[in-house]
């Protein structure tokens, strides 16, 4: 029994001290998500309003390559709300039948459509810097949706004696504290039209919770499923325990 | 063994041509078996139950996945999004590679605790040390697929390890790649190997398991079977022990699958491939982190490579190097704390290996890689001339009895 | 993962019972659950969301001239739309019911019956049948001819000849102006 012990406190200090959780950084602002823990779910008006924030501010520089016009809906726009925002912008298709590639506007079953043709017009339009595509994005960092706000709403003025680049920002948690984006976020950014009020807190938190949405659309499904799983597994293994109890009664 | 006899006419039948029914009842009805075998012994079945649920996934992964240096991370992310219960079988083929992994330490450690190695189970050894290889390149290219960072540079620094062999080193890489970087021709022979190997690791297993019955299971009194009295049946005995233990498996498996799918995963994956840019922390995966500090650990490169390789090699040794003719731990008062202490030591070999190369990390690798020789090469073979090992009881029955009075 | 109970020891009678019924609940949950495991398997092998999302094509029907016929991509399968002529849709709409496989008036197979819309697949064992080229056979009854077994389709493409057993399908489709469909 103490050995068990001592080994599952070891794994458990060797999993602790896996990668995953190891790197370090800036201290983050550890916000309460909707969908943190093994009942949490996405807040569906939250949701929206996030896409509001993206669509009116992020998209301009940020692609969002992976999430499809059609998954719009998943959060709560209409089908006619979907189309009009994949009509926005355009997307080359073709050959058509003269042989020519043409562009046309983006169709619900189209990705998100970058705001760039490719990253060396992305750079040439921001200052030599990558706006980089949200979809994962609060998967691709350490602290996930905790960095991203903290990040939003980290840009400060840079202490005294720091030296700041041509064009950069300072910003608490960015690694090397300069970044080439802007301050964006600030009160009453966005009107919304669930008539939140928009402070920037509230802003950030949103935009975040559609950034953690767009990177695990499969969140509520997981979890769901999860549970009713585990408590499956829960009877199975008793179930089985039972069994083994009874069959090896005899043996000894 | 003598064939059992089948009242069923259609299995007899069958029986008779191929001798399937024969070979099932011996390995399961007819096998005996320690009736000693702690929870300790489940994580043999565990790990092919790991390995089967690794197979099945990855078959229907692989029918949606694109090996593709341009295409290879969004058909990952379209499995994730888009195919019905992708994001399940993805899930779960993640981090069935760490339980795979979780469920094989388990097992050489009880290996190594209770002296399996030991005649006349020596080639059943060496085989787990094949699988256990194979795992490892099986894990590495499978790492490689999605083409995220991490993906490209676990490749390119892993594949440069071949690039400290004198002469030919250099070739050698450019081989593996096909190529003069880690691209697209490298890509998809890591595809092609990946979905090859389990099937070899499958076989392999079926070879352990021949070795197995032949030896047959060894037992924490690491004392061999005398009779009857000592065994019971296989089934349902040990069917029913370790289905509880798949339970139990799967209660854990599934809370990482479905509460925390990327607690073993780097986040710095979720990031395409880009040949231009390392990430600043590169690890590889946790299984491999031991290994990765020993590499680490000795400031040469050719030096390094070969402990890192030595690390592993030595293990085909062991039944020759531990000296002791007393098989299980439990009966060695000495080596049971050197047996703790080299866990310990691999613990923390795995932790070193997760740092970055800098500062203390670098002395405390070393000496844990310098312990982790001085144990195998130097204790073990001392240790069984010098140690005075417990009385051993006269059977595994009458082990029995004493530990329940 | 049900296991058999041949090799029981023995027991008192009501311990056996009570295992028996342990063994029967134990194997019955296992059973639902190695069920409920396959589905995820076997479903991920369905159309994903994705696939599901491009299900209609949109044609320009003006530049194809009488007589011709075009042929248009639709979920991965060929869509035959052929213009066709006053004596082709004379001789769909007066071929007799009787003489027809499976037997459909050709006005409920067009919308406009200038108009023929048809997913190009054999429906006996999914070859394209011939007949969209002027240079192509077209069969004894002048619409397409499937030369991987030898069925026969009319200007109709309903099936008159041959071992395919239906009419070529027509598939969901709608005319978004005079000149353009939407099918799908």
């Amino acid at each position: 029994m103490l050995r068990s012990v001592i080994t599952s406190a070891a794994l458990a200090l060797a999993l602790g001290a896996s990668p995953a959780l190891a790197s370090g950084g800036a201290h983050l602002d550890k916000q309460s998500w909707s969908w943190d823990g093994v009942f949490g779910s996405y807040d569906k008006a939250q949701l929206k309003r996030g896409y509001q924030v993206f669509h009116d501010v992020c998209s301009n520089c940020h692609g969002l390559k992976l999430v499809a016009y059609r998954n719009l809906k998943e959060i709560g726009l209409s089908e006619e709300e979907a189309k009009a925002v994949a009509a926005e912008r355009e997307t080359k298709d073709g050959p058509n039948d003269e042989g020519e590639m043409f562009n046309r506007p983006g169709k619900l079953s189209d990705r998100y459509i970058s705001p760039f043709a490719n990253d060396q017009a992305a750079r040439v339009a921001n200052n030599g810097a990558l706006p980089p595509d949200l979809s994962l994005m609060t998967k691709a960092r350490v602290g996930g949706p905790d960095y991203v706000y903290s990040l939003l709403m980290g840009f400060a003025d840079a202490p005294e004696g720091f030296k700041l680049g041509d064009g950069m920002n300072y910003n608490k948690v960015f690694p090397g504290n300069q970044i080439a984006m802007a301050p964006q976020i600030s009160d009453d950014l966005v009107t919304y039209a669930d008539g939140t009020k928009a402070s920037a807190d509230q802003l950030t938190k949103d935009v975040v919770s559609f950034l953690n949405w767009a990177a695990e659309p499969e969140l509520e499904a997981r979890k769901s499923m999860g549970l009713k799983t585990m408590i499956f597994l829960l009877v199975l293994t008793a179930l089985f325990y039972a069994l083994k109890r009874k069959i090896w009664k005899d043996v000894h | 063994m003598s064939a059992p006899a089948f009242n069923n006419k259609i299995i007899k039948w069958i029986d008779e041509r191929i001798p399937l029914f024969t070979v099932l009842d011996h390995s399961t009805s007819s096998y005996p078996t320690p009736k000693n075998l702690n929870y300790w012994w489940n994580f043999g079945s565990l790990a092919l139950f790991a390995l089967v649920i690794m197979i099945m996934t990855g078959i229907v992964l692989a029918m949606n996945y694109t090996g593709h240096t341009s295409m290879a991370f969004d058909s990952v992310e379209r499995i994730m999004r888009d195919v019905n219960y992708g994001w399940l079988l993805r899930y779960l083929h993640m981090n069935g590679a760490s339980f795979f992994f979780i469920c094989v330490y388990v097992h050489i450690f009880r290996g190594l605790y209770y002296g399996s190695y030991k005649a006349p189970r020596e080639i059943l050894w060496w085989l787990g040390l094949l699988i256990y290889l194979a795992m490892m390149a099986t894990a590495f290219m499978g790492y490689v697929l999605p083409w995220g960072q991490m993906s490209f540079w676990g490749a390119t620094v892993i594949t440069n390890l071949f690039s400290a062999v004198p002469v030919v080193g250099n070739f050698i890489v450019t081989w593996l790649w096909g190529g003069f970087a880690v691209d697209n021709p490298t890509l998809n022979r890591f595809f092609s190997l990946h979905y090859l190997l389990p099937f070899v690791i499958f076989a392999l297993v079926f070879l352990h398991l021949v070795a197995l019955h032949t030896s047959k299971s060894g037992n924490p009194s690491g004392i061999e079977i005398k009779g009857p009295q000592d065994t019971i049946m296989f089934h349902p005995y040990y069917t029913i022990k370790d289905l509880y233990g798949v339970g139990v498996f799967l209660l854990v498996f599934m809370g990482f699958v479905f509460f925390a799918p990327n607690f073993f995963g780097e986040p710095d994956n979720y990031i395409p491939a880009n040949p231009m840019v390392t990430p600043p922390h590169i690890v590889p995966e946790w299984y491999y982190l031991p290994f990765y500090a020993i590499l680490r650990a000795i400031p040469d490169k050719l030096g390094g490579v070969i402990a890192m390789f030595g690390a592993i090699l030595v293990l085909f040794a062991l039944p020759w190097l531990d000296s002791s003719k007393v098989r299980s731990g439990r009966f060695r008062p000495v080596f049971k704390w050197f047996f703790w202490l080299f866990l310990a030591d691999c613990f923390v070999l795995g932790w070193i290996g997760g740092k970055p190369a800098e500062g203390n990390y670098i002395p405390i690798g070393q000496a844990a890689t310098f312990w982790y020789f001085f144990h195998l090469l130097v204790v073990l073979p001392l240790l069984g001339r010098l140690e005075k090992p417990l009385a051993l009881p006269a059977s595994i029955s009458a082990s029995v009895l004493k530990e329940k009075a | 993962m049900a296991h058999s109970t041949t090799a029981a020891p023995s027991g008192s009678s009501q311990g056996e019972s009570r295992r028996d019924f342990l063994l029967i609940a134990t194997s019955a949950v296992g059973a639902v659950g190695t069920a409920l495991a396959v589905w995820p398997f076997v479903h991920s092998m369905n159309p994903a969301a994705d696939t599901l999302a491009l299900s209609t094509t949109e044609v320009d029907l003006s530049k194809v001239a009488e007589g011709m016929a075009i042929t248009v991509t639709w979920q991965g399968k060929p869509v035959f739309v052929r213009h066709r002529t006053a004596d082709e849709i004379k001789s769909a709409e007066e071929a007799p019911l009787s003489d027809l496989r499976e037997p459909t008036p050709d006005k409920d197979r067009v919308q406009k019956p200038e108009w023929l819309i048809l997913v190009g697949i054999c429906t006996h064992l999914g070859c394209i049948p011939m007949g969209q080229k002027a240079s192509d056979p077209r069969g004894d009854f002048g619409g397409w001819f499937c030369p991987c077994h030898g069925s026969h389709y009319d200007t109709s493409g309903r099936i008159r000849k041959g071992p395919a057993p239906l009419n070529l399908v027509v598939p969901k489709y709608t005319f978004l102006t005079d000149s353009q469909i939407r099918i799908g």
